[in-house]
Formats: structure tokens, C-alpha cells, sequence
């Protein structure tokens, strides 16, 4: 029996014991009519070869194209070292860390990660992960409604550059509570969210936070300084939504505007996560000291033990559901623990060099393709401004079809932007991560100029 | 020592990065990072070596039986591992088009399939990331099967006092008031206080059965049909569920809407506290809201359902979909289980608890529901201990440590005073259970002779029993620099 220990010897026994004479007769108090027969629709059991070869015909069976997409995910280069030490089975199969001295492994390295995101975001306090970057903005944004005591709004604004599934996820998880999302245009030379943007939709409403992004959607670079000014000018609070790898390079949210932004929230799996078709991936979520009363999630903090020895336990449990109930920060319990031990590891191992070093070539790697592109008649940049490791293009012929014809040759290039931006023509967004090399960009260019070439 | 005390400024780990620093022009100063984050500066041994003993200070169960209640802590199979992170599978991106992912898809496909047929529901959605993104997206349903008739009045949630916290907590964030139901004596739920809470006012009930003390509930059928009566659907936390897997269906039971673990019941790693996956089942009423994405099978060729397919979903819970990584493994213990493996689970998991249950009485350990049969898990309680001994539940679990068992679950549900809420499951041998009930036996004599050796256990971790109060008052959340403590 797979899995299960027991002898013959041994289930007799135990029924001896218990007192019964069948295993049946343990479901006695579950009325007959209830019991079912076989699950005919369920294949019989298979032994580890035989699984092992299905599951490697399908992970064949998906390829491994040139991928050119970011749009929220990214292809990093991930150390060898950090998944061989996650998958330890001390830390693979360990349960959440309540019983905190047989659990001093994975609450130190949750302390370590909120340090490295409190270094990383410039804020003051880190949560040990939500579950991804578009579920943290929206508890982010059920945080800050609770938080701001100064307009007691419920209105936030989420600027058009967000990312489209952020803008979905936020919807879905916050609007049963009667909170209401309004959306900021964004300028369509530069492709950020200007101040006279905000002022035009704010009019003179309060407003519980604004969300900014940095980098938007667009890889386009927003003036988060006037952004954040603006806001706190108006009582709200700033929630910056923000790539880890980015952080290395750009100005950290604690230091936007005046006195920065008031939290700080985003997608890790830049941070030593397998693209994965989507996950498991991790949200992080860091704030100011005075919102941590507020900010849902666990927590590892440290103290001191019996014989006044450091030690490291979850703490401020009296914000959530499994004491407060009904009236938890959130309902979260379960996270991602095992991606927050990969990601730990990983910056570890990069250091803040690395990940500059890292953030850098994604930058340069990005500019040599567009220019290698835009040789190409009819394709050009949609914005002007400046970007980070993605680029909006405009293309002479529809995305969605070039797309299609691409991947059939093992290139993915990139994410259509018509569908969720059709006011932006036919527009790709292209990402070039540190992965990818020079003849990777020359094929995929010469690809699409001959594509586009016999196409008019 | 943390790895931030390892570090030396310009030590590195020169292999895991890009050797070029290209100059970037284009970036505004003011948009730039005035200095470099402080993170470590560490080598890759150092890394390697930290990180490693780190992991050596845990429990887990590839070292330790660790028998909590409602947690479900069973062996977590290697190929399950190993299998959904072969290479094409981690490549791909979550934008891929469908035709660079028939593999992934067709396992999801399949998954999504078998829990529809294992748990009796007409859908399923894979997309919840855990058990309590599955709650919220259940009621958000529920929610959203009301207001879709036109009827606003349904705004209360009823949930039993023994339900786990999530349950009050996701019917919060979407938006009901929560009113609780008690427990009766013998352990089910209080019919007459049900049949007084019932109303034009309630949306639906939140219930696990077996229920978190243990114990099947008989009257589940005449819960349904009072709930269903006063036009309320009813929920299930699949919290348990291993105790039926196999055995008995929610939806033959007449719920609307369930919620799998499947960190719990298919065996995917707990993982040091995540990550989960929680895909919600539905009857068929409830079908056009489940959360996006599906998958579809079309003529063989699998595809996923967005928003644009799915017009009534209660929309999208995380960017991309749900926890993949974790789906492929369920799906391969599913796949290793088979249609005989299933009922086993639920088997040998209320074996090894009914074993257990009778050889802790036997040694004279008090049984919450002693007329009752245990499922996969029961509750002793230690109120006679604790009265006569001065020693507490918790005082029991810390002591276990030492004798290198995993504590069972304190204090859960809070109407047991002095609670444990043990679980043993199925993966656990005869020899191991035994070992379990000795331990037990000899702390009881240790708090007979010494009880201030168990209020101060553990003696044999890394560290003595942490002060808790002192975290909460003094809060130390994050290291930081030396430069930034005293300036």
C-alpha cells in the first residue's frame, strides 16, 4: 500500500485494541446512505516509474521556447545552492513555525527575509509573505482603508499602468467590502501618470491611498516623488507596488517624495522563484512602524528565552484570524513560507551587488533588443520616457498573429498589450532578463523582420 | 548568528551574478538609489553552510512524528517533489500561449477532474492558493448566487463556535456579519440553536465534518435540509477531509460549496508554512462564479478559461492563476494513490487515530467525547492534570519536544479546556503511535514527581521556552546595521 506502513500482523492488532472487528465498523456513526462505492472515474494507482515517465513526456511536451514575456514574472538566473537547501526535508516538510523552539530554522530565516525586505524597500517593518504580488496590493489596500484614520475614505485611486491582473485581483478581493477603486489615466507620450492626472480624476474627493507603481506595467519609469507628495498632500496614504530586482537600481519607496511611501508591497519571485506556469510564487509587504497593527500576515519577531538566549517566535498573533476570528487584519493563514526560505537564500547569494549587477544587464539587455527591433520598418517604442527592464513597441501588423507565428518557431515574444490596452494600437511588451544572449535577441529579430517581410 | 552578522564588506558570491556592470545613462538621478541596500556580503559556502544548519534547528516530518490536529502533517512523497520540478515544467512562463503547455495543462485538467469525482461536485477551480483563499472565494460564491436573484437581505453567515478561525475571518472580507452556532455535549452541532438562527437573513453555514473535535456529525443531513430550507447554502471546510477521502462525499452530504487542502489531504509540503493550494468544488448552481482561471478540454487540446470566457466569475485571486507547483505534485499523489489508494487514506488514518485514542485512555488519559468514535483526529484533555498537577496543556506539548515528538495542537477548539488535538495520520506506523503513548505516559509521571520540569521544557532545543510577551511588547521584527541602530 503506497504510503502506509502496516502489516497484517499490525491491523489486527490495532483493531484488537481499538476493540472493533473491521475498519469498516470505525465508520459506524456515518449514516449508510452517505457511504459511497469505487470512484470509477479515478485511474487505478501507479508506481513511481510510471508516473515518473508520463509526468516527463508532459514537461517535454511544453517545450522550452526563447521567452521574451515578463508582464509580471520574470526568467532569472536562480543559484544552484537555493533550491537545493529549500527542498532539505527540514525545512520542505516542517509546519507552520507555532511551536517556535522546535521551530528555530524557518522563524530565523522569516526574520532574515523581513530584514532583507525592510534593506530592499526602505520601509520600517516586513511581513513573511502573502501569497503573491496582485493578492498582497489588495491586502495592501484593505490595510491602508483601515489604517487611514485621517479621511476615513474607502475611495483609492489605482493608476491605468497597474498591471492589468493586479487591477482584477484587487477587484475581486476588496470590492465586497464596499471599497471603491478609481481609476488614473495615464499619458500616452510618456506612458506614467502624471500629477495633472490625479488632479483631474480626484477633483476635491478624499481618498483612503493611491497606489503607484514602480516600474508601471509598461516597464515606464512614474515620478513616484510628486506622486507620493501629492497624495500625502491630499491625507492619503502611499502604497508603492514595487520589483525587488528593480529596488537594486531605483530609489526605495521609504525614500519617495518627502517622507516616503507609507507601504510597500510586490511579486518576489524575482527573487529565486521558477517562472513555474504561475506559482507558487510569494507576496511581500512592508509598511511604516505605526501601520504594523495593521499589516496582516505573519510575523517572526525575536526575544529571548528562558536562560535570556536570542531566540525567534511569530509574534503580534493578536492580529490574526486563528485568535482575533472575525475581526483579523485578514482571513490569511497558511503562506508561502518555502519560497520566502528560496528567497532568502537567493539574496543571500546575490547581495545588493549582485542583484545590481543582475538588474543592470536586464537593463542593458532590454535597450540592445528594442534597438535590434526597431531597425525593423513600422516598429518603434510606444513611450518616451525611460524604462527599466520592459519596453512597450508598436508593431505594423496585428500582435496577436505575429505572436502566434513566433512561438510556433520557439520564440515568445513578448505580452499583447491590445486586449488590455487596445487604445495603444497593435503594442507588445517585451522583457529581456540577464538570461537571455546576444544571438537569442539577433534570432528573435531576424525572426520578426521575416515574419513582417512577407507579410506586406 | 544571523547571515547578516556572517557578512564582511566586499565578500561575495561572484558566481550567481552577471561579470558586466553596464553604465545605465538613461535613468533620471533622481529616480536612482542614493546608496546600495545593506544585505549580506557573503560567500556561497558561508551561504551554504548557514542556511543548512538553519535548516537542522526544525522539526519536520522527515525527522519527527508530528501528530497535529487538523493539520494533516502526513509524509510528503519525494517523487511528488521531484516530479513537478522537472525543468520544462519550472520554465514556463505563466503567460505562455496554450500551445506551449498541453503537458502542465492536461495534468491540472486531470486534477481538476478527479477532485470534481472525489469530493462530489458538479466544477471545480484550482485556483485558490490556499484553505483560506479557498474560504474567501466559497463565500465570495455564495455571496454572489444571492445578489445574482436579487436577494440583498441574505447578509449573516453562520459558523459553529468550533470552526477554525479562518471560517469567521472569510466570511468578514466578504462582507456578512458572522453568527456563531454552538456545540451541543456530544459533540455535533446544537440543531435547536441552528433551527433558531436560521432566517431570511442567512447567506449560508460554514461547517467541517468531522468536525475539529473529532467527531463525524450524524445529523448532517438534517442540517441541509434546514439551511437549504431557509434558503441558505452550506459550506464545507475541507480542512478534514482526509478522514473521508474515499468514504463519504460533501456533496452527497448536500454541500454547495467545498474547499480542499491540499497541503493536508494530498500531501503537498506544509513547507515551513506554505505554500498551500486550495481549489474550491461547487454544486451546480453555484458553477458560473467559480474563481478564473479553468481548464478546458477541447477535442484533446486543453485551454485555459479567463475572465473573457467566464463572465460571472467572482473574478481572480492571485495574477496568475493559483499555486501551479503545488497542483503537479497533488496531482502526482493522486495519480500514485489511484481509486483503491484514496479510500485507504481515509482508512488508515481513522485506524491510527482510534488506535491511538484507546491506548492513551487505557493509560488513563481523559477523552473529550468518550462516547463518540474518533475520525482521523481526537481531543484528550489535561483539566485533571492541570488541577491536580498544576500542569498545563501546553506544559505536556513543550515536553514532547524533548522527547522529540512534534507537539499536537493546544488550546484548539476552545471549548475543550486544556485541550490536544491529535492527529497521527495514516503514514504513521504501529511502532511510532506506541512510541507517542510511552512519551505521554512518562511526562505524566514526571508531573506527578517534578511538575516544574515540564513548565520549564524544552531543555534539549536549540533554545529553552520563549517569552512571547516580551516579542509583542519589545517588538524586534528585522536586524539592522549597526550604522542604522546608532544613527
Amino acid at each position: 500500500m503506497p504510503f502506509i506502513p502496516h502489516t497484517a500482523d499490525d491491523i489486527a492488532a490495532m483493531l484488537a485494541t481499538i476493540g472493533v472487528a473491521s475498519i469498516d465498523d470505525l465508520f459506524d456513526e456515518i449514516p449508510t446512505e452517505l457511504k459511497i462505492g469505487e470512484l470509477a472515474a479515478i485511474p487505478t494507482g501507479m508506481a513511481e516509474m510510471d508516473i515518473a515517465r508520463l509526468m516527463q513526456s508532459r514537461a517535454r511536451a511544453d517545450g522550452q521556447p526563447v521567452c521574451f514575456i515578463g508582464a509580471g514574472a520574470y526568467d532569472h538566473h536562480i543559484p544552484a545552492a537555493v533550491w537545493q537547501i529549500a527542498t532539505r526535508g527540514e525545512f520542505y516538510s516542517a509546519y507552520t513555525p507555532y511551536q517556535a523552539e522546535a521551530s528555530q530554522g524557518t522563524l530565523q530565516v522569516l526574520y532574515e527575509f523581513q530584514s532583507m525586505m525592510i534593506a530592499l524597500t526602505g520601509l520600517d517593518v516586513s511581513n513573511a509573505s502573502l501569497y503573491d504580488g496582485a493578492s498582497a496590493l489588495a491586502e495592501a489596500v484593505l490595510m491602508a482603508v483601515r489604517a487611514n484614520r485621517k479621511t476615513r475614505s474607502i475611495r483609492v485611486l489605482v493608476p491605468r499602468t497597474l498591471h492589468p491582473a493586479y487591477r482584477r485581483t484587487v477587484h475581486a478581493i476588496v470590492a465586497a467590502q464596499g471599497i471603491e477603486l478609481i481609476e488614473v489615466p495615464f499619458d500616452h507620450q510618456g506612458g506614467h501618470t502624471p500629477v495633472e492626472q490625479m488632479d483631474a480624476i480626484a477633483g476635491t474627493d478624499d481618498f483612503a491611498a493611491v497606489i503607484i507603481n514602480q516600474p508601471n506595467f509598461f516597464g515606464v519609469l512614474e515620478d513616484v516623488d510628486a506622486l507620493t507628495d501629492w497624495a500625502h498632500a491630499r491625507h492619503a496614504l502611499v502604497i508603492a507596488v514595487v520589483n525587488p530586482i528593480a529596488l537594486a537600481l531605483l530609489s526605495p519607496p521609504g525614500d519617495w517624495g518627502t517622507v516616503g511611501a507609507d507601504i510597500a508591497c510586490g511579486e518576489a519571485q524575482p527573487l529565486g522563484m521558477p517562472l513555474s506556469s504561475g506559482g507558487p510564487y510569494a507576496g511581500f509587504l512592508c509598511c511604516k512602524q505605526e501601520y504594523v497593527r495593521q499589516l496582516p500576515g505573519r510575523i517572526a519577531g525575536q526575544t529571548l528565552d528562558l536562560d535570556d538566549k536570542p531566540g525567534f517566535t511569530l509574534t503580534l498573533q493578536a492580529r490574526e484570524q486563528h485568535i482575533r476570528r472575525g475581526k483579523a487584519t485578514s482571513n490569511i493563514c497558511t503562506n508561502q513560507g518555502l519560497l520566502v526560505t528560496a528567497a532568502t537564500i537567493h539574496m543571500a547569494l546575490l547581495g545588493a551587488e549582485g542583484l545590481e549587477r543582475v538588474a543592470a544587464a536586464c537593463y542593458a539587455n532590454t535597450r540592445r533588443l528594442t534597438a535590434m527591433l526597431c531597425e525593423i520598418p513600422g516598429v518603434e517604442p510606444v513611450f518616451e520616457r525611460p524604462i527599466f527592464h520592459e519596453q512597450a513597441l508598436c508593431l505594423p501588423a496585428p500582435t496577436a498573429d505575429l505572436l502566434r507565428t513566433l512561438a510556433a518557431d520557439a520564440v515568445l515574444g513578448g505580452f499583447d498589450l491590445s486586449q488590455d490596452y487596445p487604445e495603444l494600437g497593435q503594442a507588445l511588451l517585451i522583457c529581456v532578463t540577464e538570461l537571455r544572449t546576444e544571438n537569442e535577441m539577433r534570432d528573435y529579430a531576424d525572426k520578426l523582420a521575416r515574419i513582417l517581410a512577407t507579410q506586406t | 548568528m544571523l547571515i547578516q552578522d556572517h557578512s564582511r564588506p566586499g565578500r561575495r558570491a561572484t558566481a550567481q551574478a552577471p561579470f558586466n556592470l553596464p553604465e545605465m545613462t538613461d535613468i533620471p538621478a533622481g529616480l536612482r538609489r542614493c546608496a546600495r541596500p545593506i544585505l549580506p556580503e557573503v560567500s556561497e559556502m558561508q551561504t551554504v553552510r548557514h542556511y543548512t544548519r538553519l535548516s537542522q534547528k526544525n522539526f519536520s516530518i522527515d525527522t519527527q512524528f508530528y501528530p497535529l490536529g487538523s493539520c494533516t502533517m502526513k509524509y510528503n512523497p519525494r517523487a511528488c517533489n521531484s516530479l513537478a520540478m522537472l525543468p520544462g515544467f519550472l520554465a514556463r512562463h505563466p503567460l505562455a500561449p496554450d500551445s506551449h503547455g498541453q503537458g502542465v495543462l492536461a495534468c491540472l485538467y486531470e486534477l481538476q477532474e478527479m477532485l470534481r469525482e472525489i469530493t462530489g461536485m458538479s466544477a471545480v477551480s484550482l485556483a485558490p492558493s490556499a484553505g483560506a483563499q479557498g474560504e474567501f472565494a466559497g463565500v465570495a460564491m455564495i455571496r454572489a448566487y444571492h445578489l445574482a436573484r436579487g436577494d440583498h437581505a441574505r447578509t449573516e453567515i453562520l459558523v459553529p463556535d468550533a470552526a477554525h478561525g479562518t471560517n469567521p475571518a472569510s466570511a468578514v472580507m466578504c462582507g456578512f456579519k458572522v453568527r456563531e452556532i454552538p456545540t451541543g455535549a456530544d459533540g455535533d452541532v446544537d440543531l435547536t440553536a441552528l433551527n433558531t438562527a436560521v432566517g431570511p437573513q442567512t447567506a449560508g453555514i460554514m461547517l467541517t465534518n468531522p468536525s475539529t473535535v473529532g467527531v463525524f456529525d450524524r445529523n448532517i443531513q438534517s442540517i441541509a435540509r434546514t439551511v437549504h430550507a431557509a434558503g441558505g447554502l452550506l459550506y464545507y471546510d475541507g480542512a478534514n477531509l482526509n478522514a473521508i477521502l474515499g468514504k463519504v462525499r460533501p456533496g452527497d452530504m448536500g454541500f454547495d460549496v467545498i474547499h480542499m487542502n491540499l497541503h493536508k489531504t494530498f500531501s503537498t509540503p506544509h513547507g515551513g508554512g506554505g505554500p498551500g493550494a486550495g481549489p474550491v468544488g461547487v454544486s451546480q448552481r453555484l458553477e458560473p462564479y467559480l474563481p478564473v482561471p479553468l481548464v478546458a478540454c477541447d477535442d484533446g487540446q486543453y485551454r485555459w478559461l479567463n475572465e473573457c470566457e467566464r463572465p460571472d466569475s467572482i473574478g481572480r485571486l492571485t495574477a496568475f492563476g493559483g499555486n501551479m507547483g503545488i497542483l503537479l505534485r497533488a496531482y502526482v499523489y493522486a495519480r500514485m494513490l489511484g481509486r483503491e489508494g484514496m479510500g485507504r487514506v481515509a482508512d488508515f488514518a481513522t485506524l491510527n487515530a482510534n488506535y491511538l485514542l484507546a491506548r492513551l485512555r487505557s493509560a488513563g488519559f481523559e477523552v473529550a467525547y468518550p462516547a463518540r468514535r474518533a475520525s482521523h483526529e481526537f481531543i484528550i484533555t489535561l483539566k485533571r492534570e492541570s488541577k491536580e498537577l498544576g500542569v498545563t496543556a501546553m506544559d505536556f506539548a513543550k515536553r514532547l519536544l524533548d522527547y522529540g515528538y512534534h507537539a499536537p495542537t493546544t488550546y484548539f477548539p476552545l471549548l475543550v479546556p486544556e485541550c490536544l488535538l491529535i492527529e497521527p495520520t495514516e503514514t504513521e506506523s504501529r511502532e511510532e503511535l506506541d512510541g507517542f503513548v510511552e512519551a505521554m505516559i512518562a511526562i505524566r509521571r514526571e508531573a506527578e514527581e517534578d511538575p516544574d520540569k515540564l513548565k520549564d521544557a524544552p531543555y534539549s532545543l536549540p533554545v529553552r521556552r520563549l517569552d512571547d510577551v516580551r516579542a509583542a511588547r519589545l517588538l524586534d521584527l528585522a536586524w539592522k546595521s549597526a550604522e542604522a541602530e546608532h544613527g
